[in-house]
């Protein structure tokens, strides 16, 4: 309340309209990309040196889990992809229930995530610091504890993002329900689906580079 | 090509300024882009005093060899803190988010930047970066050096994860700022605002801008990276895990070097826009000098491996990293001959602002040449991590960029606050800055080259007498800053109403009341011409 009447008072109204919003959402994504660009490095300079401990290292990763929730967030970006369609023609109702399921799917690559795949490893001393790790240290295997830092390191800093992502889908959700978008306002919806993809997207380059990698 | 301009203004003058309203909520959650530039200066000015504070007790405790009166874990941190407080909380924010964010959108005839709520969150999250470096201190202050080599900072635990999250928070800051930028610049341009009716700031901020965002993301994954070393046994910088320190040079030196741009271009920008104003005359090579910002922009980000030449890096990489360091030569040259020749028969007004100018060529010119000799590999060979790499970079991030916030600050006080500065007071701060720079950072040129490494507590003593040149330089700054600072807060307070446009100015912040209505240009702005004819048809 405080803050519409500020705006509307003291505060000189600036409207840089979609094509600014989505345009500042496709500057952030590049600093999203060369966020974990940088991981992406300390990925590639790890495997070029330590090849075969890599691949020895993915056998102990579960490919069936990371099948699952590649599954799960390919079709939470359709859904998103349909819940802005929506907006943009004015069906409220549907728009509200894609975003709900993109919530949804969110929320189940995390369960997946944080209930069965990062448990397991803990369980079988698979982490740094953990007891198979040092094993590996011990033995010659560098390579291999390095695998399992990157993995934690990246999987979770994506895991972070999907959190972020579902955080803020259910803020657009909620002034979803209150129907504050339309063909006439539809920014906030495209531009979280922008990160949302960007979510999406990242994960397709995270799955084969741990969970395929021969 | 570029003609004066001329902006229509009718109707009655504004009521208000953007300063009328009063008490602390007003500021804090201020959507307008000149409280939040202004917030953003607060700030700075006070860590910039802190920063300074700190390199004084040292430069005391350096003023003769052996043990003064601080241990050499305390002299560590105290540089450590100096470099990190005045490099992520003065230098690199100062011009752009300080001077940028109130200065950019009036340039462009805009009435605020894009995204008002974004700049608020930047500057909160730029606070709060600022509280955690002070928080970090009770964990025990660090002592790794600004540049955190591993395994100076592997396994010191909580404190360097609390510094590193602070200064990732602060990039975000910086990040948000500069996108920011560059849809404001992209979006919201008035009519008649063409690219090249731009002032050469607006094309120093927006190349800034360009660095600020793709830069910047990489040393705050880095620094979390290796913040999480601290906590966990992640391993990727340490040699014992199978990591390697040498990777963290480079992904540090891929953000830290272009960030030295960040530090310098929105320095230039405030060059540009005051010589041409203090000379009465038209900028030399408008399009020379906007390029070649985003030149340096780019060229800037394929040199970091300069600062591994001693690191174990391939001879083919040294050599190919040496060769592209003197390409950024190329661009920064231009730039300096067309400030020259914008001088040359113009009609110079010795204002101090205009002196701040004249001594940042001088300074810029040192540290830039200096930046040659550091590019060859040979004679790098010799003075890597010297006082000669010390003096280089004071000479190019301190000499050229806090003497451009001054200038810029003299220059654009009369506009922010509606108030005429000291100008005799103004130029006797000047020469105690000026001066004690000269005095401070000359002495440790000669002293980089007998082999004086930097960050060492003690010295032979036939460093001594350069030593204590030094530290009295050091002193005299401080005269020249706390001067100057009195100056410019006395104005504030108490100094002369100033005309709205004290310099006869062309660009469009002059031609709005001094200081700016909160709304910026009563009637939306139509820019005929171009920001620097001064006598031209249609100027002034």
């Amino acid at each position: 309340m405080e803050r519409a009447v500020l705006e509307k008072h003291d505060h000189p109204h600036v409207d840089v309209g979609v094509s600014g919003m989505t345009f500042g959402m496709w500057i952030f994504l590049v600093t999203e990309l060369l966020l974990f660009g940088g991981m992406f490095t300390v990925y590639a300079v790890f495997h070029s040196m330590h090849l075969a401990d890599f691949k020895a290292a993915h056998h102990y990763i579960n490919v069936n889990i990371g099948f699952i929730n590649t599954l799960v967030l390919i079709t939470s970006s359709f859904f998103m992809a349909m819940a802005v369609w929506a907006t943009q023609t004015d069906r409220r109702k549907l728009a509200n229930l894609f975003l709900s399921l993109v919530i949804l799917l969110g929320l189940v690559f995390l369960f997946v995530k944080f209930t069965f795949e990062w448990p397991e490893k803990f369980a079988h001393g698979l982490y740094p610091g953990g007891p198979e790790i040092k094993h590996f240290l011990e033995t010659g295997h560098p390579g291999k504890a390095l695998f399992f830092s990157l993995y934690f390191v990246m999987t979770g800093f994506h895991a972070l993002h999907v959190v972020v992502g579902v955080g803020i889908l259910f803020v657009i959700l909620l002034l979803s329900l209150k129907g504050r978008f339309g063909s006439h306002n539809y920014g906030a919806v495209e531009v979280s689906g922008l990160y949302w993809h960007l979510v999406d997207v990242i994960w397709i380059y995270l799955f084969p580079l741990f969970y395929l990698i021969k | 090509m570029i003609e004066a301009v001329k902006v229509e203004r009718e109707g009655a003058r504004p009521h208000g300024t953007y300063l009328d309203k009063r008490g602390l909520k007003s500021w804090l959650f201020t959507l307008d882009h000149k409280r939040i530039g202004l917030m953003y200066m607060a700030i700075s000015i006070l860590f910039f005093l802190v920063g300074g504070l700190f390199a004084l007790i040292f430069r005391t405790e350096l003023m003769f060899p052996g043990k003064q009166f601080l241990s050499p874990y305390a002299h560590n941190v105290l540089f450590t803190l100096h470099g990190a407080i005045l490099i992520f909380m003065v230098i690199i924010p100062f011009i752009p988010a300080g001077f940028g964010n109130f200065f950019l959108p009036i340039m462009i005839g805009a009435r605020d930047v894009a995204f008002p709520r974004l700049n608020l969150m930047s500057v909160w999250l730029f606070a709060i970066g600022g509280l955690l470096l002070l928080f970090s201190l009770l964990f025990g202050p660090i002592d790794t050096g600004w540049t955190f080599y591993t395994p100076y900072s592997a396994n010191k635990g909580l404190n360097v994860f609390i510094v590193s999250l602070s200064v990732f928070i602060l990039g975000m800051s910086s990040i948000l700022t500069g996108l920011n930028f560059i849809v404001t610049v992209h979006k919201l341009r008035a009519p008649g605002m063409t690219w090249g009716r731009l002032p050469l700031f607006v094309w120093a901020l927006y190349a800034t801008s360009i660095v600020q965002v793709i830069a910047t993301p990489v040393l705050g994954i880095t620094l979390l990276l290796l913040g999480l070393e601290n906590l966990f046994n992640i391993g990727f910088f340490d040699p014992r895990l199978g990591g390697d320190p040498v990777l963290f040079q480079h992904l540090f030196w891929f953000y830290s070097h272009p960030a030295v741009y960040l530090m310098i271009l929105p320095a230039f920008g405030v060059v540009s826009d005051v010589i041409s104003v203090h000379s009465r005359k038209h900028i030399f090579g408008y399009w020379f000098i906007a390029a070649s910002s985003i030149a340096i922009a780019f060229i800037g980000f394929i040199v970091w491996g300069h600062h591994m030449f001693t690191a174990g890096m391939s001879p083919t990489a040294d050599i190919l990293f040496s060769f592209l360091t003197y390409f950024v030569a190329v661009p920064t040259a231009v730039k300096i001959f067309n400030w020259v020749a914008t001088m040359y028969k113009g009609k110079i007004r010795f204002t101090a602002p205009m002196l701040y100018i004249i001594a940042f060529l001088i300074i810029f010119l040192v540290g830039g040449l200096t930046g040659l000799f550091l590019a060859s590999l040979g004679t790098d060979i010799h003075l890597h991590d010297t006082y000669f790499v010390v003096a280089h970079f004071h000479y190019t991030m301190v000499g050229a960029a806090i003497f451009a916030i001054f200038a810029a600050a003299f220059h654009w006080l009369p506009k922010m606050f509606g108030r005429m500065y000291d100008e005799r007071l103004a130029k006797i701060g000047w020469f105690f800055n000026f001066t004690g720079f000269m005095l401070t950072f000359a002495p440790q040129f000669i002293l980089g080259m007998y082999g004086m490494p930097r960050r060492y507590w003690d010295y032979p003593a036939e460093f001594q007498p350069l030593h204590f040149v030094s530290t009295l330089g050091s002193y005299m700054i401080a005269i020249g800053v706390l001067l100057s600072l009195y100056v410019i807060f006395k104005a504030i307070k108490s100094g002369e109403k100033a005309p709205d446009n004290p310099w006869g100015g062309l660009s469009l912040e002059w031609q709005v009341p001094s200081p700016p209505p909160t709304e910026n240009f009563v009637e939306e702005p139509v820019v005929q011409h171009g920001p620097y004819d001064f006598g031209k048809k249609g100027g002034h």
